[in-house]
């Protein structure tokens, strides 16, 4: 029993997370804003270059074959710095999906090199990610087709969060498209790696508030030394303490696709979206007016949660999981672990 | 990472396991706050723990312990309550003292003291509040004047807990004329010396849980202080900190509340709205991600790191889950909730007395208020006011 990262898993988390803070500002988030871009070239190619879209990747399409335990620090940084580009998506839930198909038609190698797969899966029928595509692996029934760019055509749908850029997708299945006819773990590490974005999201939203608590002053005084200010955002950290844990667990339990580590990734979904909730309403709070527009950069991490909340899976599906997960499952102190559950 | 149990400690569980299920008593034992029948009922039991040297698992075998690790800690911790053995008599002893004495502790002091803690022959309350001195601890007012080689204990202690019926208290004391933090000393003494008298405070639910301290002139010597002259609050300081965070309050604890609640509800769940299944499974979540923190905590402890402000996230997280838990719970009983034993009837848990104690977990060990600020300006760098 070992629940701590080892050193190379570390290394590999400290780099990325180096390197995102740093090309990924709330400045650089603003720039694009302002071009009505969700996309900076020169990011994507660091990210690339970083071997970070091919982790999941089997060697022989040129990936590292890591696990999702590798990539969830990874994803939580994306969400602390707000990531625009769909590295997580990409990463973690499209390269495994990629190489669960027969025939993956050569899109693993074309993803590791930095183009877009678009998913549309059952849980989410607003596509992310689609207008910068070169293919989508869409839904007919229990069919999956993998479906070319000239194939479909786009709707924008309009996120509250500006860089998630949504659409419905218009196409026609054909035998040719069809590659497949089971998404296997994608619900699950599309609800994983979102609760790892989320935890970011929440925790940057906590330093957020505490860099502007200290910094702002009423009464002559700092807000932040006033206990009721502290006792907000350490209330708001605790909540995001006791769902790090959650989520870092189903990312080393998703391998064992059991129920129990179902019920775990629905877990980790739920309590990190609920700290996240209360870390950035926390932060808007301590911002007090100012948390309401856009001139604070709180916004940005805001909306990112409130559509990351409803992405992959709601709170209402994910209790509903762990609900039957108590109703068919032993409970009890020797079974923290899912390891320990019976299938 | 890997969250998996090594062959070993799956060995090491059905060890305890087995050793559980031949000792632990058939039905609970008479409360250790009412009577001194109790009282020692569990004293035996805690003889009989030590004779199978699982008094406290973790201390080294010269003491009467196993030297195991956290992570054994832990497996040893959920057996232990997965068995429903009795809840330990001598927290205040193996939990505070003990971990306190190992680290500030003489050699002879902790060869006279530490056997015997884990063997439950010293039974110890603890004697840190004052009337006028609870979150505010540095307000201590008893005294501790030096006479040669012994100290003259005088002064008022408050919320002792066990110390209506333990052996030995262990408490802060201050040098007359010194303030705060300066000048304080951690000194054990022995609560039928000479000039100690004891007031029990009845709990709400009538439980002798705390007492009142009086000390006249109490004459201890000058071997029985804990940590230097004077280091008090210092030593008094990593003690807290054993309190707050990992030490005192196993998951395990929580877990099988959560299963209890489980079934609770599975037992009332046709007279119950659907929507009950939500908060129920809320409680098993929070237990389990208690749980999952604490053995992130204790796989980074083992591997030499050490604990800091962030053991004050852990007690306000189940002090917090253990009032939802046992409200939920009382939520479900509904008109019976307000029910007490006898009237209750016979049911394996008494929810409400379990309420009313969880009550009191945002208060001791440290109030929340001041673990939030702890929190706020330790971890996160907030300015003091």
């Amino acid at each position: 029993m070992q629940f701590a990262f080892d050193e190379d898993q570390l290394a590999m988390t400290d780099a990325a997370r180096v390197m995102l803070v740093e090309t990924c500002t709330p400045a650089d988030l603003r720039h694009l804003l302002e071009r009505n871009e969700a996309w900076d070239e020169a990011r994507w190619n660091a990210i690339r270059d970083m071997g970070l879209v091919a982790m999941l990747a089997p060697e022989d399409a040129g990936g590292l074959e890591l696990a999702p335990v590798d990539l969830v620090g990874i994803a939580e940084a994306a969400g602390y710095v707000g990531l625009p580009e769909p590295l997580v998506e990409q990463a973690g839930i499209v390269v495994p999906l990629l190489a669960s198909l027969a025939d993956d038609r050569g899109w693993i190698e074309r993803v590791i090199r930095g183009e877009v797969v678009a998913v549309g899966h059952p849980a989410n029928p607003f596509v992310a990610d689609a207008d910068t595509a070169g293919a989508f692996i869409l839904p007919h029934g229990a069919e999956l087709h993998l479906v070319e760019r000239e194939q479909v055509s786009l709707t924008l749908r309009h996120s509250v969060d500006t860089f998630r850029r949504l659409f419905t997708v218009d196409w026609s299945p054909s035998p040719e498209t069809m590659v497949g006819s089971d998404w296997g773990q994608t619900a699950d590490r599309g609800a994983l790696f979102t609760a790892a974005q989320l935890i970011g999201l929440g925790q940057r939203a906590i330093d957020l508030a505490v860099a502007y608590a200290k910094d702002r002053t009423q009464f002559g005084k700092p807000i932040g030394s006033y206990q009721a200010v502290k006792h907000l955002i350490a209330s708001a950290q605790v909540k995001i303490e006791f769902a790090r844990p959650v989520v870092h667990a189903a990312a080393a339990e998703l391998p064992l696709d059991t129920f129990a580590s179902r019920a775990r990734v629905a877990h980790a979904k739920i309590a990190a979206g609920d700290a996240a909730d209360l870390a950035t309403r926390t932060a808007v709070q301590v911002y007090g007016a100012m948390g309401m527009t856009r001139e604070a950069d709180v916004h940005f991490f805001l909306k990112r949660t409130l559509a990351l909340r409803y992405a992959w899976g709601t709170a209402f599906d994910h209790r509903a999981t762990v609900i039957e997960r108590l109703n068919t499952r032993p409970t009890g102190p020797d079974m923290t672990f899912a390891s320990r559950v019976p299938a | 990472m890997k969250l998996e149990y090594t062959p070993e400690q799956d060995a090491f569980r059905a060890e305890v396991r087995a050793w559980m299920e031949a000792n632990v008593p058939s039905g609970p034992l008479p409360s250790f706050d009412l009577t001194r029948e109790g009282f020692e009922a569990h004293r035996d039991w805690e003889r009989k723990l030590s004779e199978g040297r699982w008094g406290m698992v973790t201390w080294p075998e010269a003491y009467g312990g196993r030297a195991l690790d956290l992570i054994r800690w832990l497996i040893f911790e959920e057996e232990y309550y997965r068995a429903k053995a009795p809840t330990r008599v001598n927290q205040n002893g193996i939990f505070l003292l003990g971990p306190t004495m190992m680290e500030f502790g003489t050699e002879d002091q902790k060869a006279r003291f530490l056997p015997r803690m884990a063997a439950g022959d010293d039974i110890w309350a603890q004697a840190w509040s004052e009337p006028g001195a609870g979150s505010d601890l540095a307000g201590v007012r008893a005294t501790a004047t030096r006479d040669g080689d012994h100290y003259i204990l005088n002064g008022q202690k408050t919320w002792s807990s066990r110390a209506v019926f333990a052996d030995w208290a262990f408490g802060l004391f201050r040098e007359p004329g010194s303030e705060r933090h300066k000048g304080m000393s951690l000194i054990l003494f022995p609560l039928d010396a000479p000039g100690v008298t004891r007031r029990p405070i009845q709990r709400m639910d009538g439980k002798m849980v705390f007492a009142e301290l009086f000390l006249d002139n109490v004459r201890v010597p000058v071997a029985d202080r804990l940590g230097d002259e004077g280091q008090g609050w210092h030593v008094c300081m990593a003690t807290a900190g054993f309190e707050r965070g990992l030490m005192l309050r196993s998951p395990a604890r929580y877990q099988v509340a959560a299963s209890n609640l489980l079934t609770l509800y599975e037992n009332n769940k046709n007279s119950l709205p659907a929507s009950v299944a939500e908060r129920v499974a809320q409680s098993w979540m929070d237990a389990d991600a208690y749980a999952l923190s604490i053995y992130s905590t204790a796989s980074r402890l083992t591997a030499g790191g050490s604990i800091g402000p962030e053991s004050s996230t852990n007690k306000i997280f189940w002090s917090e889950m253990d009032i939802a838990l046992h409200q939920t719970a009382l939520d479900i009983l509904g008109d019976r909730a307000e029910l007490a034993p006898p009237d209750l009837g016979t049911t394996a848990v008494d929810w409400l007395e379990d309420y009313i104690f969880a009550l009191a977990g945002p208060i001791y060990a440290g109030s929340n208020e001041i673990q939030r600020n702890i929190i706020a300006e330790r971890m996160l760098g907030l300015p003091r006011a």
